[in-house]
C-alpha cells in the first residue's frame, strides 16, 4: 500500500520552480503533496499529483530529469503526540525515514496526511497496520 | 645596476657564431637519435630524411615534429636516447598515466638544466650572497628540481621549502632573510596577500627578486606582486620535455624571455600547416633540444602560441626572446600550474557515470587564485530522489579529478541539456581568465 511520488532535479537558479510547475500546469496535473530538499547548488522536488506517468512524460519533454518512486502516506490525528507515535512506531519497527513531509490531502477534518521516504516501504507498512495506522492507497489518493 | 651574465660568451655570442653552433649541434643531435631513437629513425625514415640530409640549421625544416601524442606512444623508453644505466633522474609532467610525459636525465644533461636556470638566477640579479627560497613543489615536478639545482649552481642558500605551508614558508623567508623567490606567480601573490594581511610592509621583507613560472600570469598580475613584495618579478619558461624550468628566461628589461639558444633551437609554425613562420609572427613554438644526451627532442610541438624577437636587449643578451605564451593551439588547459586536458575530465566522467555525460569546465581566476569548476549535466540514470545519493555521486567525481589531476574541481550536477551548445556541440571549456 504505497503511493507514487514524483521527484525532479532542480537547479538552484531563479525561474526553475516556476518552469516545473508550469510544465505540470500545462500537462493538466494537479499537485497533492510538495517538499523540496535544497543544497547550494540543486534541490530535489517531491511531488505527489494525480497522474504519475503523465507528470513524468511532461516534465522529460520538457527538458527535466524526474523520477518515481513508492511512498507511504498515513494518515495522523490532527492532535499533539500523533506523529510522535508513528515515529516511534517505525523506530521500533527498525526503519529508517530517509526524509517526510506533509500533504494537502484532508480526507476529514482532524486529520493529517503524512508523506514518508523509508528505507524498507514493505516492513514499514507491516509495523504501521500492526498499529492500527490508517495509510492510503493509490487508487484512494486519486479519489480525494 | 651591473649587467652580469651566468656564462657571457653564450648569453652575448654574436648571431652567425650562435648559427655556427647550433647547426654543428643539430648535426651531432639528428644522427645521436636516428643512431638511438628507432621511435625517430622511423618517422624520419616516413619523410624520406637522413642524417646525410641535414647539415646545419637550414635543413632544420626537413625533419619530422615530435608531439606529445609521440611521447604518449613511445611511454615510457620508446624516446630515450641512452642505456637506462646512464640516466640518473627522471622528472614527470602531472596527468594521467596516459598523458603522462617521463623525461629522462643522464648527470650531464642535469648539469646543463641546472647551468640553464643558473643564468635565469644571474639574470633577476642573484650571486651567491643570495639566499634563494624555492616554493615550486619538488618532487615529480620539474619547478622544484629546476629552480633548487640552479640555486646550488650560483652558489646560494638554498632554501627547499617546496610548496604550501604558507605559514613556515613566511616565518623561514624572515628569520632567514630569503632575498629570491621561486614559485608559481599565483603562490607568490598568495605569500604576498598573506604577508600583507599580518601586517608587513613591501619593505620590511628581504626579498629582493622573483622567478615565477609554470603558469600563465598578466602583467597586472607582475605588478601586484612586485608592489606587495617589494620586489623584481621574472618570468621563466620551459616544459618537462625539454628539461624543464630555464629554457627561457626574463632579463631586467623584462619584456619577453630570452632562449637559452645554445641548447634549444626555438621555430615558429603555423599550427595547421607546420611551415616555419618568419621571425615577429605569431604561431606556435617549436624546440630542438641540441645538447640533452638521454631524451633529446627534435623539432618538439610545445603547442604554446608566442612570438619570437631578435630586437636589440638592454641587457647586452643577443639570446632570441620569446613573448609569454599568448595561448594554445591544443585544449590544454593549464589551471593552478597543473596542466589539464579536457580529455582526462571525459574519462573521469565516463568512469562515474558509465555514459558520457555532457559537461563544462568553467575557470576563472579570483584575485590571483585561478577557480575551477566543472558542470556536468545529470542523466536519468543517475539521478535520484534523496539528497544523499546526489551529493555522494558529485564527492565521487570530485574525488576522481583530484587523483587523477591533482587539483580540486567544484563539481556542480546541472539539468540536463542547460549547458549551451553551439552548432550542436558542447562548449566544453570556458576560461573567465584574462591572461593575454
Amino acid at each position: 500500500m504505497t503511493v507514487k511520488q514524483l521527484s525532479v532535479f532542480v537547479e538552484n537558479k531563479p525561474g526553475r520552480l516556476s518552469a516545473v510547475t508550469e510544465a505540470l500546469a500545462a500537462a493538466d496535473i494537479n499537485i497533492r503533496a510538495v517538499s523540496i530538499a535544497d543544497t547550494k547548488d540543486f534541490g530535489i522536488m517531491r511531488i505527489i499529483v494525480n497522474d504519475t506517468d503523465k507528470a513524468i512524460a511532461a516534465l522529460k519533454e520538457n527538458g527535466f530529469i524526474a523520477s518515481a518512486a513508492n511512498v507511504i502516506a498515513v494518515i495522523a490525528d490532527d492532535k499533539p503526540g500523533s506523529m510522535a507515535s508513528i515515529m516511534k512506531i517505525l523506530y521500533n519497527a527498525n526503519i529508517s525515514v530517509e526524509y517526510m513531509y506533509a500533504a494537502f490531502l484532508n480526507r476529514d477534518k482532524g486529520s493529517a496526511c503524512l508523506i514518508l521516504r523509508v528505507d524498507n516501504n514493505e516492513n514499514a507498512i507491516e509495523a504501521l497496520k500492526d498499529a492500527d495506522c490508517k495509510l492510503i492507497s493509490e487508487q484512494e489518493l486519486s479519489e480525494i | 645596476m651591473t649587467q652580469r651574465y651566468w656564462n657571457e660568451k653564450i648569453e652575448t655570442m654574436e648571431l652567425a657564431e650562435m648559427r655556427k653552433l647550433q647547426s654543428e649541434r643539430l648535426v651531432h643531435q639528428v644522427k645521436h637519435m636516428w643512431d638511438n631513437v628507432p621511435y625517430y629513425r622511423k618517422k624520419m625514415e616516413e619523410k624520406g630524411v637522413s642524417p646525410d640530409d641535414i647539415k646545419g640549421l637550414d635543413d632544420l625544416h626537413k625533419l619530422p615534429f615530435l608531439s606529445k601524442a609521440d611521447l604518449r606512444d613511445s611511454y615510457p623508453y620508446g624516446m630515450l636516447a641512452m642505456p637506462l644505466s646512464e640516466c640518473v633522474r627522471i622528472q614527470s609532467t602531472s596527468g594521467t598515466t596516459g598523458k603522462r610525459v617521463v623525461s629522462f636525465y643522464t648527470q650531464h644533461d642535469i648539469d646543463l638544466w641546472e647551468d640553464c636556470v643558473a643564468r635565469a638566477i644571474t639574470a633577476a640579479g642573484g650571486t651567491k650572497e643570495d639566499v634563494v627560497q624555492v616554493a615550486y613543489g619538488y618532487g615529480l615536478f620539474t619547478g622544484g628540481a629546476g629552480l633548487h639545482g640552479g640555486s646550488h649552481k650560483v652558489g646560494c642558500l638554498t632554501l627547499p621549502m617546496s610548496s604550501g605551508n604558507t605559514e613556515r614558508q613566511i616565518q623561514f623567508m624572515m628569520d632567514l632573510k630569503a632575498t629570491i623567490l621561486c614559485c608559481t606567480p599565483s603562490y607568490a601573490a598568495y605569500i604576498g596577500e598573506t604577508l600583507q594581511e599580518m601586517g608587513y610592509k613591501p619593505e620590511d621583507i628581504p626579498l629582493k627578486a622573483g622567478i615565477f613560472g609554470a603558469e600563465p600570469w598578466t602583467q597586472a598580475m607582475r605588478e601586484q606582486i612586485e608592489s606587495t613584495l617589494g620586489i623584481k618579478a621574472y618570468d621563466i619558461y620551459g616544459l618537462t620535455e625539454t628539461s624543464g624550468p630555464g629554457v627561457a628566461f626574463e632579463c631586467c628589461e623584462q619584456s619577453g624571455m630570452h632562449i637559452n639558444e645554445d641548447h634549444f633551437i626555438a621555430e615558429i609554425i603555423d599550427p595547421d600547416t607546420g611551415e616555419v613562420l618568419p621571425e615577429g609572427e605569431k604561431g606556435e613554438l617549436v624546440f630542438t633540444s641540441i645538447t640533452k644526451e638521454a631524451f633529446p627532442l627534435i623539432r618538439y610541438r610545445t603547442r604554446d602560441i608566442c612570438v619570437l624577437s631578435r630586437k636589440k636587449c638592454s641587457c647586452g643578451r643577443t639570446l632570441v626572446k620569446m613573448t609569454k605564451p599568448m595561448g594554445r593551439s591544443d585544449d590544454m588547459l593549464i589551471i593552478k600550474g597543473v596542466n589539464v586536458f579536457p580529455s582526462q575530465i571525459e574519462e573521469v566522467l565516463i568512469k562515474d557515470f558509465k555514459a558520457a555525460p555532457n559537461y563544462q569546465i568553467v575557470v576563472d581566476r579570483v584575485g590571483t587564485t585561478d577557480t575551477f569548476e566543472i558542470k556536468v549535466e545529470l542523466s536519468d540514470d543517475m539521478f535520484s530522489d534523496t539528497i544523499k545519493d546526489i551529493s555522494t555521486l558529485e564527492k565521487k567525481i570530485g574525488a576522481d579529478i583530484q587523483q587523477i589531476l591533482g587539483i580540486r574541481a567544484k563539481i556542480t550536477l546541472v539539468e540536463p541539456k542547460s549547458i549551451p551548445r553551439s552548432e550542436g556541440k558542447a562548449v566544453r571549456v570556458i576560461d573567465k581568465r584574462k591572461l593575454v
